[in-house]
């Protein structure tokens, strides 16, 4: 027969038997056997019936300091070690989700109409009014461009609306103002307060290619912008490449030099004259024809550039607010202002 | 079906799964640049040359570039002084 | 069933994708990652848009050599939705990260539990 260890009392096993056996934790067990002390045996009867009200009183007291040392435990469990199981819990919890809402959409995916074929319910007869005479309505060669820009122009001054308001949503959290003696008007920390005189540190390979290839990047970007109704691109595309390369030069040059051509004045006035003139437009645009009347606009010939009526300037407009955008973004995140 | 759209699309997967299994977060930032591109070459295979265009300048471009400042505003770059600074 | 997934196959990858994407934005505890997992959703749903406008054997829709007929171009409609999608989704990544960056600079972490801890005890006392 094997030997009892003599710490078998606080060997994992024996805890174990003992919670199994009673139900309590380990805490519970020093509370309950730290405070429960034999009685004292008393001689007489008063002092026997003190003796029970006091360990009435006492035995009372026991158990509401168990009660508030258990919630306090089961709080003190919830904040340390609970929260490793409750966040084992919520993981498995979350990849069970993403399992089954993949299998629900794949089960909806197997009943979708057959990929690439002609005789699907989405091509009715809006596109063949739009294919068929996009060319002679609208006068784009590009006939996505037509759409966006003609047909449905009203989405497109949607989203131009809402790039606006994201670029003054970022203005709002990132910008740091500058009082009167160009001091920072917001607490700062140290490091914001270094990021903010961030001039670059003449970077040798970084200065030559952007030098070549600045100029290259916004002459694409223009050639994109101006030719969208007769090709890929648009709006858009043309706006992001535009503020790809001005970004470029940017980060090669510093804030002085890109300063010279690009200001805040002319952030502002640039992006909301662009979106005002496409209001403007547009709406001048429905207004003629929604009362029948032809608006004066020609149409010029399909595949020049001068052509498709509003098309080109509602283009460059749309690009405009959309390379004005991304620039600011950029330069909030980097210095806090332009 | 084509190898290559396959391939592609298998592709996007693995990097969006990469996205999540990766320690450092500069790396799966450029796991999602490199998603962002052949989501671009996608969109030539089905031939929308406007949204390949969009999503290669947009996607790949300025979006990465924004996650980038960020990046180095939070100072989470390894390897920068204002990142040892912050461990400490 | 198997023969419908992988002729869609675009669709099914899309919606895989978008389940990825969002188990993403659940587990993971980085606001960064978050972030990315959500601009993983988002393409996922462009990408299966516009597989409902492909048709086989047709061309992109631009105009070449006068050819307006309805049988020789794809369905532009859903690329015109989607580019708007695109340029939306660049617009709420940047709101996103702005507030990334405040959030770093007051609480000083990027673990979303450790910031609502603090937010929380921040409101408490």
């Amino acid at each position: 027969m094997s030997k009892r260890r003599s710490d078998w009392e606080q060997r994992p096993q024996a805890r174990f038997l003992r919670w199994m056996r009673d139900g309590y934790g380990a805490l519970d067990d020093q509370i309950t056997t730290s405070i429960s002390q034999p009685a004292a045996p008393r001689p007489d009867q008063e002092a026997m019936e003190a003796h029970d009200i006091l360990v009435g009183t006492h035995r009372h007291e026991r158990e509401l300091a168990l009660d508030r040392l258990a919630h306090y435990d089961l709080q003190n469990w919830a904040n340390t070690r609970g929260r490793k199981v409750l966040g084992r819990l919520y993981a498995v919890l979350a990849l069970l989700l993403g399992l089954i809402l993949i299998y629900f959409l794949l089960n909806t995916v197997a009943f979708m109409p057959r990929f690439a074929s002609a005789d699907v319910p989405a091509n009715n007869e809006v596109i063949a009014r739009y294919v068929e005479k996009g060319l002679e309505e609208t006068g784009a060669i590009n006939i996505v461009a037509g759409m966006i820009l003609d047909y449905r122009a009203f989405d497109t001054l949607g989203e131009s609306t809402v790039l606006f308001i994201a670029a003054c949503a970022v203005l709002i959290l990132l910008r740091i103002d500058l009082d009167d003696h160009g001091q920072p008007m917001q607490q700062l920390i140290a490091e914001e307060s270094d990021d903010r005189h961030y001039e670059p540190k003449n970077d040798r390979i970084l200065q030559g290619s952007a030098m070549v290839l600045t100029p290259i990047i916004l002459l694409f970007g223009i050639y994109v912008l101006f030719n969208g109704h007769l090709g890929p691109g648009g709006g858009f595309s043309g706006g992001a490449i535009l503020s790809s390369g001005l970004i470029l030069y940017l980060n090669a040059f510093g804030f002085q030099k890109a300063g010279r051509f690009f200001t805040y004045k002319i952030f502002m006035w640039v992006s909301f004259f662009s979106l005002g003139f496409y209001g403007v437009a547009k709406a001048y645009s429905f207004y003629m024809g929604a009362n029948g009347l032809h608006s004066g606009i020609p149409l010029g010939t399909p595949g020049a550039i001068l052509s498709s009526g509003l098309i080109m300037p509602l283009n460059i407009a749309v690009g405009l607010v959309v390379a004005c955008t991304m620039y600011i973004f950029y330069a909030l995140f980097r210095k806090g202002g332009l | 079906m084509s190898f290559v759209k396959i391939a592609l699309l298998g592709m996007l997967i693995v990097c969006a799964l990469g996205v999540s299994f990766t320690r450092n977060l500069l790396t799966s930032l450029i796991v999602y640049m490199a998603y962002s591109l052949m989501m671009a070459v996608i969109w030539m295979l089905l031939e929308s040359p406007d949204l390949a265009i969009t999503e290669a300048a947009v996607g790949a471009g300025i979006t990465s570039v924004l996650f980038f400042v960020t990046l180095k505003k939070i100072h989470a770059i390894k390897g920068d002084k204002d990142h040892e600074q912050a461990q400490k | 069933m198997w023969q419908a997934l992988y002729d869609n196959l675009e669709q099914t990858v899309a919606v895989i994708l978008f389940g990825i994407g969002f188990t993403i934005l659940l587990l993971q505890r980085n606001l960064i990652r978050k972030i990315i997992g959500l601009n993983i959703m988002s393409t996922a749903t462009y990408l299966f848009l516009a597989s409902m406008g492909y048709i086989q054997g047709r061309k992109a829709p631009i105009v070449t050599d006068g050819v307006t007929d309805l049988a020789a171009y794809i369905n532009p409609i859903p690329a015109g939705l989607v580019l708007t999608g695109i340029v939306v989704s660049v617009s709420f990544t940047g709101i996103m990260l702005a507030l990334t960056v405040r959030l770093y600079r007051r609480y000083r972490t990027l673990d979303i539990d450790q910031i609502a801890l603090l937010a929380k005890g921040e409101d408490m006392a």
